[in-house]
């Protein structure tokens, strides 16, 4: 026998692996059935549907659109069927799927506020503006959770981070009435709870799930006692911080649609473009994300090229304290003007939700927590118009949503191999 | 480039992991560290690439005394190492794996250019073929060995550490490392070559030097013969071979036929294996780790959790489709191929995990409580008869060496009436005394009568054990051959090449 005119391994059966159809598509696919049938089923005949594209004082106002009901229903439902059914022939040639699931998403949205707001009024550009800066605080929280989650630290105390930001914003910016200083103030909250994050998982290697846990609960006392001691009593001094208003951008603020939702915001949402763009280019092009990521996966790998992993590690829980707290100032002196208990009800965990349905990517994230954002603000909006479906099911949404991803209904979900596993030293 | 250790020590609490060993690599020079598993090899040349501080004791390069306070040192002083257990991040391209630590940057971003650039040159100029561009996830063990190489190599290492290189590599793989050791060596690195296998460091070394628990027991050429380095390395004469009566076999006793399995997501893991082991006989499995000699051992005992098509009996007796439970009761032993995970529960003592597959059943317990009398009298004579050294029936398993433990699983699995055993790696980081015992215990199992299939990725085992050896490869079995079969002919086999 001689190796040079040996059958190679194409002597094995060789099967033609078809690349298996992805659950995602098979999902959307069902959902857009489910569409077609639902809601053109169910929109009674006869009554128009108005979508208003301009909130009214732009300078170029495109004008109402105003449909039958029962055909909008069905005929954006098809539209997003096809757009799952071309996913799926994507699929097949291993193209990217986002396009076709994009595409997918605003139809069905269409076709069900096609059925859901029959016979009435909704306004998109309220609706969509409403959704971002209900999702705000959802980026920030979500940036932490990737800043912590890449180097290997699961940041559970993203809630109490969001909290603590909140109320030092609140407290300072009453203090000095100015919201700017507030906005300095937020990360150090944020920091506070991050170093301790930081201390207790990296150093003393304390469970970081329980340790999350925990710290929330620190958040939500320390922030609660303040506010009962001494808040509440002194409203005057203690909690009325001025808050920023919104800062039009010129020309940009007058595309129509896209102008008033994403150009004519405070600052806060601003910074957010720009710590999500920013977060995104340095994890993935620079040396510093090189290495987190390597951290994250296979700390030994790290340490024996010399990079010191604990240090990396304590470096981004801070920093992500940092950026959550930042976030918690949203509530404060960008939204509500004042600080309330519990003020952030829950809105932490829904961006550990995003993180991990938008798969530990900023980008990813950044559209879970806006696809978040619009769930809440949509159940809002439907509760004024008055529908059929309970407002507490739209509530679920984001949680249904990360509870599908999770269990790999959308596909793959991995987190960082070494998320959540003590780097010690042998 | 130089490298002198001077009476390195390394404690880890009252334990002596190194003592004062001495050692002298010379330039261009390949020096075998020759010992058991757990000797300390490993632990010496953490030290020496800084993952580890000697308690006592002086390292020089190139006659200039170092102090490591870590990895980035020993680089800087051009010490590289590829371990054991490669430290490669594996959904990185092998360019960002080699650049991470040391990265090109323009501006403030990554040149990943520069880092595929320099891929390329060190590739090219050892003659190491990689992509610079493919995930290190989609590349076999071989080729993630190169970039390890590659990787000490581009930061200019004038001495190369290899921990145990060979562990994970095909006959011809190992070749072709050592052909890259040799041309390394013509190009000035000196390497230091950590291993337990006899063969390889006779045909790498230069010189080899041999440690046993902890310190330096001597010098040998590779010119000595096995014996004589096996009995530097354990501390008394050892028997290489197997004492082997010839095979009777007698009926078969489990049949395997058209057995496919796929996994989760519906990959095809083993592909259509047809196979039997007659009872008296002993079938060794060979391969690469990683051609579904795992999957295969986990569908024999019904733990296997993807799809499973075809069928195996055992005297008759359909097994697919039963539980693990039903399986173990009608007569087959499993060894698993990781002990500590599949094979113990480490917290629990000696005695409990002797009994673990028992202890629901009379005489070891009566109305659902256990009889510890009974248990503890069991545990006693199993320990006697397997010649398990432990501090005491009642010390939890985790305190005992790998051999010790194996002898455990083994006990245990054999103090059942067996009709099949099936043995995963059976002496996978055992030392060369325990392997010697769990070979004769294999073989004697054979002569009681019962069907022994071994799975095994260590050539020598599969020679010194088997009557029949079948190969597999990528899920299916290439070849079944006897045991006198050459070894280049047994390595091509392993690689997929097939003589029809």
């Amino acid at each position: 026998m001689s190796v040079a005119e040996a059958p190679a391994p194409e002597a094995l059966p060789e099967v033609h692996i078809v690349p298996p159809t992805p659950r995602l598509v098979k999902v959307l696919i069902g959902l857009g059935i489910f569409a077609v049938v639902v809601f053109g089923f169910f929109t009674p005949s006869g009554e128009d549907v108005t979508f208003q594209l301009a909130l009214g004082e732009e300078a170029l106002a495109l004008p109402d659109l105003t449909l039958p009901a029962k055909i909008s229903a069905i005929a954006f439902s098809a539209i997003a069927l096809l757009a799952a059914v071309g996913g799926l022939f994507a699929a097949r040639k291993e193209r990217a799927l986002w396009p076709y699931s994009t595409v997918f998403g605003i139809f069905f949205v269409l076709g069900f506020l096609s059925w859901a707001v029959a016979g009435s009024t909704i306004n998109l550009v309220g609706l969509l503006q409403g959704s971002l800066l209900l999702a705000v605080p959802l980026v920030f929280g979500a940036m932490s959770g990737i800043l912590c989650e890449r180097a290997g630290v699961i940041n559970i105390a993203i809630e109490g981070q969001l909290l603590t930001g909140a109320f030092m914003a609140a407290v300072v910016a009453s203090l000095t009435q100015n919201a700017y200083l507030g906005l300095i103030a937020a990360p150090l909250g944020g920091l506070f709870i991050g170093l301790l994050l930081a201390v207790f998982a990296i150093k003393y290697w304390v469970d970081q799930v329980i340790l999350g846990v925990v710290l929330n609960v620190l958040a939500v006392g320390l922030t609660s006692f303040f506010y009962g001691r001494l808040l509440a009593p002194n409203q005057e001094t203690w909690n009325s911080p001025p808050t920023f208003s919104p800062i039009a951008i010129p020309v940009l603020s007058d595309i129509p649609i896209v102008g008033p939702i994403l150009f004519n915001q405070n600052i806060v949402v601003y910074l957010m473009y720009i710590i999500v763009i920013v977060i995104n280019v340095a994890l993935f092009r620079t040396k510093w994300g090189l290495r987190v990521r390597a951290v994250g996966e296979h700390p030994q790998a790290a340490d024996t090229v010399g990079i010191k992993v604990n240090s990396v590690r304590f470096r981004n829980v801070l920093l992500g304290g940092l950026v959550a707290g930042l976030g918690g100032a949203f509530f404060t002196v960008a939204s509500v003007g004042a600080f309330g208990k519990e003020m952030t009800a829950g809105k932490g965990f829904i961006a550990l939700a995003a993180v991990i349905f938008g798969r530990w990517k900023p980008m990813g994230a950044l559209a879970a927590a806006l696809f978040f954002g619009f769930a809440d603000n949509l159940q809002s909006v439907l509760s004024i118009i008055g529908t059929p479906i309970p407002s507490e099911f739209m509530l679920m949404t984001p949680y249904l949503a990360t509870l599908l991803a999770v269990a790999g209904l959308v596909g793959k979900v991995r987190a960082p191999a070494a998320d959540g596993i003590p780097y010690k030293k042998s | 480039m130089k490298l002198e250790l001077r009476n390195i020590t390394k404690k880890f609490g009252d334990f002596a992991a190194n003592e004062d060993i001495s050692l002298i690599v010379n330039p261009g020079e390949i020096v075998a560290l020759l010992g058991e598993n757990g000797a300390g090899k490993s632990t010496l040349m953490n030290v020496v690439y800084g993952l580890l501080q000697p308690t006592s004791g002086e390292i020089f390069v190139n006659d200039v005394q170092e102090d490591f306070e870590g990895p980035g040192d020993a680089m800087t002083a051009g010490i590289g190492m590829v371990h054991q257990h490669f430290m490669l991040v594996p959904p990185f391209t092998v360019a960002e794996n080699v650049m991470l630590g040391h990265e090109h940057t323009k501006g403030a971003f990554l040149d990943l250019d520069a880092a595929r650039s320099e891929v390329r040159r060190v590739s090219e100029a050892y003659n190491l073929q990689v992509d610079p561009d493919a995930l290190v996830e989609d590349l076999p063990v071989g080729v993630q060995q190169r970039v390890e190489i590659i990787k000490a190599l581009v930061r200019d290492a004038g001495v190369l550490i290899l921990d145990e290189p060979t562990a994970v590599l095909t006959p011809q793989e190992t070749d072709e490392l050592l052909g890259i050791m040799r041309d390394l060596k013509a190009k000035g690195t000196s390497i230091v070559f950590i291993s337990h296998k006899l063969r390889e460091v006779q045909a790498a070394a230069d010189r080899i030097v041999v440690i046993r628990r902890g310190r330096v027991v001597g010098e040998a050429s590779p010119e000595a013969t096995k014996a004589e380095l096996a009995g530097m390395m354990v501390g008394r004469e050892v028997s290489l071979t197997v004492e082997k009566p010839p095979g009777n076999p007698g009926e078969p006793v489990l049949q395997v036929s058209d057995l496919s399995a796929a996994d989760l997501e519906g990959r095809p893991i083993l592909r259509d294996l047809n196979f039997e082991v007659r009872a008296g006989e002993i079938l060794g499995v060979a391969g690469v780790q990683g051609n579904g000699q795992t999957e295969l051992a986990e569908v024999l005992t019904g733990l296997y959790e993807g799809e499973v098509t075809g069928s195996i009996t055992m005297d008759g007796k359909e097994l697919t489709g039963r539980t693990p439970r039903e399986i173990l009761d009608g007569g087959l032993g499993y060894v698993p191929e990781d002990r500590e995970h599949d094979g113990l529960i480490s917290s629990f003592t000696v005695t409990e995990n002797l009994v673990l597959d028992q202890f629901g059943n009379a005489p070891y317990s009566s109305g659902g409580v256990l009889k510890s009398a009974v248990i503890d009298k069991r545990a006693d004579e199993l320990i006697e008869e397997f010649d398990v050294r432990t501090q005491g029936a009642a010390a939890p398993v985790s305190s005992l060496s790998g051999g010790n433990k194996q002898k455990v699983v083994m006990a245990r699995e054999m103090s059942r009436e067996l009709r099949v055993l099936v043995a995963s790696q059976p002496t996978r980081g055992v030392d060369v005394g325990s392997i010697e015992f769990l070979h004769k215990r294999i073989v004697s199992e054979r002569e009681r009568g019962a069907a022994v299939l071994i799975i095994s990725s260590e050539l020598d085992e599969i020679y010194a054990l088997s009557d029949r050896i079948a190969v597999m490869y990528r899920g299916a079995i290439i070849g079944v051959v006897g045991p006198d079969t050459s070894r280049d002919e047994m390595g091509l086999l392993m690689a997929g090449v097939t003589n029809d």
